[in-house]
């Protein structure tokens, strides 16, 4: 059966990459299973949690909402991009500074959010870091030093967002 | 995840006249999928019905947001990121800019769009009461062509519409003459973002001399699905805004609304708020036809 | 407010030992695993509350050759899943006693098909009346477990309260409720489990405690020790919510492999997460209580009570520890704490950060401002009036012989959270403002580590070995799962050894590589099994000095060349310590007297609340939190700890309900079960006041679960300054609000006589 489902091709972090799945297998299912990419995690599979949330496109979604087949042609970034050459991203430095991951189940999506956010808005207030980090849920921080991390990342980065959002 | 992808067809044809055409064809048998904020939740729960369906994702005709002169035309698949982002309806429609926010958050916004918002029929939808008080009309497109309806006359019950099987609902326009309307919006979810709405009420009204010249309420959760309040805008049309009137207009919703118990609230309490709500906007009413 | 011991490592804000890898995304949760061959498993479940299981179908329509199917009759040992008592079946045998009770598992090569048999498998019941309520529970008209549906009673007594009655001058009553509550760890339970007939049962998962998953699979499987390995893998999550229940999906997982000869997943999602796996204990707490005209405590009067679920789990040990912590933390002549935690046929409830504590909290705090209340007395000063001091004896007579410093810590959380000024400002304001304000407080102990005898009997093994590479490992069973075992257990192996933060590693959670160093739990890691490994590296040094010529002072190099020399004369580099009670503990289980805890840690919070008389709905707008928990092992850390704490106290207050309907949690959905957001939460202030305790690691005592215990108190006493009336119930939601001030003028519910 496998055999007849479409090829499907995709830019992850940069790099073309092809694959033959079920046109409505999730995003996140491909990530994870097709292409090893396990950074991206399912914590509720209905868009709630945002722990699979990934960039698509220059905007943040939840991978397990995108139909596989919708991301032909895109460009997805996920959490395995963020650190480039073995140097952290300034987000990542910054939650390892400020304590923003405890258990880290949510936070390669958090750091997704937290990119989006920073890549249209390089210099948010707490409450734009709140709305922007709103649907990925964390249940061992209350959140603080997660904000703490961005505002610290956004100030210390006139560009913060490295890699840019592939703006349609 | 409960559902097998593999037991699912999806194509994405790319033009709007494939799809038109597809559904054409064999009626009913097709569902189409936009930004898959709602019938993938479903899949994975184990709960998707449809055999075959048909993206409507990244065709372009469904994408545009037209700015004519008389109205805003948004294709159905605008998805409520491109609409916060929009500075016309920002100026024009800020009720619907600010419903557009409410959704969910970022990471759907980015996905679920303005027409899916509609044709999933919730009673909560979060764009609808802000759509109907703006009196948005529907453009609903099929390979026999193109009617256009008052979105007030589209739900037909609960999570039911009156699309024909080939058809699809490819725009919104809305009037641009709300400019001078006094205008009200407040969405009582289970939580300040992530949340559903228990109730939500808008509202837009023309004042002269203190006295509600023009007014149009729309409410979430306080039916089967999004409505606007007649018996309740016909209370208050020619009056002046009282202490009286607002007690009487507020016994009138009381009685209009027809909410449900469920695992979200109860009906008292919305029914409740939705009176508050409605209280709070014509307090704003009566202290502007007193400044003016 | 003391000075403590100078030191290089502890106290620092080291980064978390596993951060990078959480960050980069390449820390490897089960999920995250495969294993070659590996089959996918699924949980045919209860769909009724009790009843006798008359017939197991499974449909024709579908292959079974292809599947592993495993019923009780598979299990080759004993059928229960060991905990405290043998009671809760490890598969439903004949009978069900709470929906969505395991009965059959399946396994199969591809996942999806294996979900898609679960609807293939029917199951015909004879249903037996369930007990849904404590108070049916508590009639005993329905037994639902054992001779009266009575899980376990305590009783605790210290002076005599009837003799106080008489010369009270007001007595005060009241009752208040908690619901359950889920944990909502954001990575679900999961497992993999190999079997084979040689090496017996392997499995790696999501938990807190390797050891008791280790035992349990012992007994089910009736396999000796060594035939046993239980491998924890990154967890996401757990707050006590990976105490017991991965005993359960554990011994699920190893049943599957060993009939399909396969390695197999078992990882739930989050609507079978929900449904099947524990939650916090539902309470009901009366208080009637004596004061004389000053507000001095006369007699303290309570009757606990805990549903407990299905099956015992950890109900007792629960029960316990909400009995010991229901007085407060203040000095009354004459208690009476009567408990009981009763059967009903729900999914057993289990530990939850607190454990029993949150919930004896919530009704002594919420009490305290209905006494002042009563007697015209403002809620500080009475709480000041009562507070336990040094010297001071507990409910239990346990004489406090550390200090005792609450009202320094209530006159910094006054003072930080500008209390007085506020509640002045928002009376003022709340008589036209729609948004009614107020402000509450707490003042709680949370005892540190096992209850009364408990960490004698756990006997903890810990230690440090010390690697060919120069390397120092540390070897216990003690568990990271975000709240920083593995950077603290460094922290004090490094500064005990002289050696740097980079130089040590965690040995891995492996019951075939490390010993047993109890479970992870109880707020007792970082005080006990710290304190094992601070010994443990000191003896090693003193061996070192002795037998390996490492000089009085020395530099890092030094010591491992040190290392190099002992392994040379001993073959390796290991040192080990065994749990040692500290001197003058004495703990009375029948009579439940004594040294309760080895220590306690301290904590005065304050909520700032708006009501807003539109909706209804109450939200915090700001928090402080001052706590004394020994010495501050790592600020960052510990900071972190306080604020989730609170986070997740301000969801039980305000936001999360467990919803049943007849025994099945019907809200079993992120979408339904309401945690707050990163939009809900407020701006948290969290204040330590150090003061080092004498048996503790380096100074510390427990810090994990103390935050939790206040937030639901303090933000209903805010609500009834805001609003003028009472609560008495959580989780309070805006329903809850309308529901009484939407109709009505204030009632004062409070009886007082």
């Amino acid at each position: 059966m496998s055999a007849t489902w479409p090829t499907i091709e995709l830019a992850v972090n940069g790099e073309t990459r092809r694959v033959q799945a079920a046109p409505m297998k999730r995003l996140l299912d491909v990530l994870r299973e097709d292409l090893g990419l396990t950074g991206a995690k399912e914590g509720c599979g209905e868009g709630e949690c945002g722990s699979c949330s990934v960039r698509m496109n220059g905007e943040l979604v939840n991978s397990c909402l995108v139909p596989v087949l919708q991301a032909q042609g895109a460009c997805v970034e996920t959490v395995e991009g963020l650190a480039q050459d073995g140097e952290l991203h300034p987000l990542q430095e910054a939650f390892l500074h400020c304590g923003g991951a405890q258990c880290g189940i949510c936070t390669p999506g958090m750091l997704m959010a937290a990119t989006q956010l920073l890549a249209q808005n390089p210099h948010p207030t707490i409450a734009e870091v709140r709305e922007g980090l709103a649907g990925n849920l964390c249940r061992c921080t209350g959140f603080k030093r997660i904000f703490d991390s961005v505002l610290s990342a956004a100030t210390q980065t006139t560009e913060p967002a490295h890699k840019a959002a592939h703006a349609r | 995840m409960r559902g097998n992808a593999e037991a699912h067809e999806l194509i994405a044809p790319g033009s709007l006249e494939t799809v038109l055409a597809l559904l054409a064809e064999a009626p009913g048998e097709w569902t189409p999928i936009a930004g898959g904020t709602e019938l993938m939740v479903a899949h994975a729960a184990g709960r998707l019905n449809a055999a075959k369906l048909v993206s409507l994702w990244g065709i372009p005709d469904l994408r545009s947001i037209e700015k004519a002169t008389e109205a805003l035309r948004i294709g159905a698949c605008v998805p409520f990121c491109d609409l916060r982002r929009d500075e016309t309806v920002a100026a024009d429609f800020p009720l619907l800019a600010e419903a557009a926010s409410w959704i969910g958050a970022i990471a759907n916004q980015s996905r679920a769009t303005v027409g899916g918002n509609l044709v999933n029929g919730s009673p909560a939808a979060d764009s609808s009461p802000a759509l109907l008080v703006y009196d948005a009309e529907l453009e609903l497109i099929s390979v026999r062509g193109t009617r256009v309806i008052p979105y007030a006359q589209f739900h037909s019950g609960y999570k039911k519409n009156v699309l024909e099987s080939d058809e699809l609902v490819a725009a919104i326009r809305l009037p641009r003459r709300f400019a001078r309307h006094r205008q009200y919006l407040r969405k009582v979810g289970t939580r300040r973002a992530m949340a559903i709405a228990k109730v939500a009420l808008a509202g837009t009204a023309l004042l002269e001399s203190g006295v509600v010249k023009e007014i149009r309420l729309a409410a979430a959760s306080l039916a089967p699905f999004p409505t606007r309040l007649p018996k309740t805008e016909a209370v208050l049309v020619g009056e002046p805004v009282t202490d009286a009137l607002i007690a009487s207009a507020r016994e009138t919703l009381l009685a209009e609304g027809q909410p449900i118990d469920d695992i979200r609230s109860t009906a008292s309490y919305r029914k409740g708020v939705g009176a508050n709500l409605l209280e709070e906007f014509l307090r704003c009413l009566q202290r502007e036809g007193a400044e003016g | 407010m003391s000075a403590h011991a100078k030191t290089r490592i502890v106290g620092a804000p080291v980064h978390r030992k596993e951060g990078v890898d959480k960050l980069m995304g390449r820390a490897r949760y089960v999920d995250d695993m495969e294993r070659e061959g590996m089959w996918h498993g699924a949980t045919v479940r209860s769909t009724i509350p009790r009843g006798l299981i008359c017939s197991i179908e499974f449909d024709r329509r579908i292959d079974w050759s292809e599947f592993a199917v495993v019923t009780a009759a598979d299990i080759p040992g004993h059928n229960h899943i060991h905990l405290i008592f043998a009671d809760q079946p490890c598969l439903a045998d004949g009978k069900v006693n709470h929906c969505d009770e395991a009965i059959v598992l399946l396994a199969h090569p591809d996942k999806h098909k294996v979900r898609e048999a679960v609807g293939a498998v029917k199951i015909e019941y004879e249903p037996l009346p369930p007990v849904f309520t404590m108070e049916e529970s508590e009639r005993q008209k329905v037994v639902v477990w054992g001779a009266n549906n009575l899980l376990k009673s305590f009783s605790l007594e210290k002076g005599d309260v009837e003799s106080a009655w008489a010369s009270a001058a007001r007595i005060v009553e009241g009752e208040y409720r908690t619901g359950a509550q889920e944990h909502l760890y954001i990575e679900n339970n999961g497992m993999i489990a190999e079997y084979s007939a040689g090496t017996g049962v392997t499995v790696w998962g999501s938990l807190q405690c390797p050891f008791y998953v280790h035992k349990s699979l012992m007994a089910i499987f009736d396999l000796p020790e060594d035939k046993v390995r239980v491998i924890q893998t990154e967890t996401g999550g757990a707050f006590g919510g990976k105490e017991d229940y991965p005993s359960t999906i554990g011994a699920h997982a190893a049943l599957l492999a060993m009939k399909s000869g396969h390695p197999v997943k078992l990882v739930y999602d989050r609507m079978e997460d929900l449904a099947a796996t524990t939650k916090r204990h539902p309470s009901r707490i009366r208080h009637r209580t004596a004061v004389d005209a000053s507000g001095k405590l006369l007699a303290m009067d309570i009757d606990l009570a805990t549903d407990g679920g299905a099956y015992s789990t950890l109900s007792s040990t629960v029960l316990s520890r909400a009995t010991l912590h229901a007085p407060g933390p203040y000095v009354c002549p004459n208690v009476r704490v009567r408990s009981h935690a009763w059967a009903t046929n729900t999914v057993p409830y289990g530990a939850f950060r607190g454990f029993g504590a949150p919930q004896a909290i919530f009704a002594i705090e919420r009490h305290m401002d209905e006494i002042a209340a009563a007697i015209g007395m403002d809620p500080v000063d009475l709480r000041r009036r009562n507070f336990l001091h040094d010297g001071d004896t507990t409910a239990t007579e346990q004489v406090m012989r550390e200090p005792v410093i609450l009202d320094h810590l209530l006159d910094r959380a006054l003072a930080e959270s500008n209390y007085s000024a506020k509640r002045r400002e928002f009376a003022r304001e709340n008589k036209t403002n729609p948004v009614k304000r107020g402000m509450g407080i707490a003042a709680f102990y949370h005892g540190s580590g096992f209850t009364g005898s408990g960490e004698r009997y756990l006997n903890s093994l810990a230690g440090i070995d010390v690697t060919a590479e120069d390397k120092v490992r540390v070897l216990v069973s003690s568990t990271e799962f975000g709240q920083g075992t593995n950077t603290i257990l460094t922290q004090i192996a490094a500064e005990a050894l002289g050696v740097e933060y980079e130089d040590v590693e965690m040995a891995p959670p492996d019951t075939g590589v490390v010993p047993n160093s109890g479970p992870t739990v109880a707020s007792r890691t970082s005080m006990v099994v710290g304190g094992l490994i601070e010994r443990a590296c000191k003896q090693l040094v003193a061996t070192l000095q002795q037998g390996a010529g490492l000089g009085e002072s020395f530099a890092r190099e030094a010591f491992f060349a040190a290392c190099v020399r002992l392994r040379r004369a001993k073959g390796e580099v290991v040192s080990l310590c065994r749990y040692e009670a500290p001197p003058g503990i004495f703990w009375d289980d029948k009579k439940y007297r004594g040294e309760a805890y080895p220590a306690f840690a301290w904590s005065i919070q304050v909520a700032q609340v708006a009501v807003d008389t539109v909706t209804y709905s109450a939200e915090v707008e700001e928090f402080w939190a001052v706590q004394e928990v020994g010495r501050v092992l790592n600020p960052v850390l510990a900071g972190g700890q306080i604020e989730g704490g609170i986070a997740q106290g301000i969801g039980y207050a305000l936001y999360e309900k467990v919803l049943l309907q007849n025994g099945h949690m019907a809200n079993n959905q992120m979408t339904n079960y309401i945690m707050p957001t990163a939009e809900d939460v407020p701006p948290i202030h969290a204040t330590f006041v150090e003061i080092p305790f004498v048996h503790g690691a380096y100074g510390a005592k427990g810090i994990g679960e103390l935050p939790h215990d206040g937030p639901a108190p303090a933000i209903l006493n805010a609500i009834r300054d805001a609003v003028g009336v009472s609560f008495t119930s959580i989780p309070l939601l805006p329903e809850d609000l309308f529901a009484r001030l939407a109709v009505r003028a204030p009632v004062e519910e409070t009886v007082t006589i």
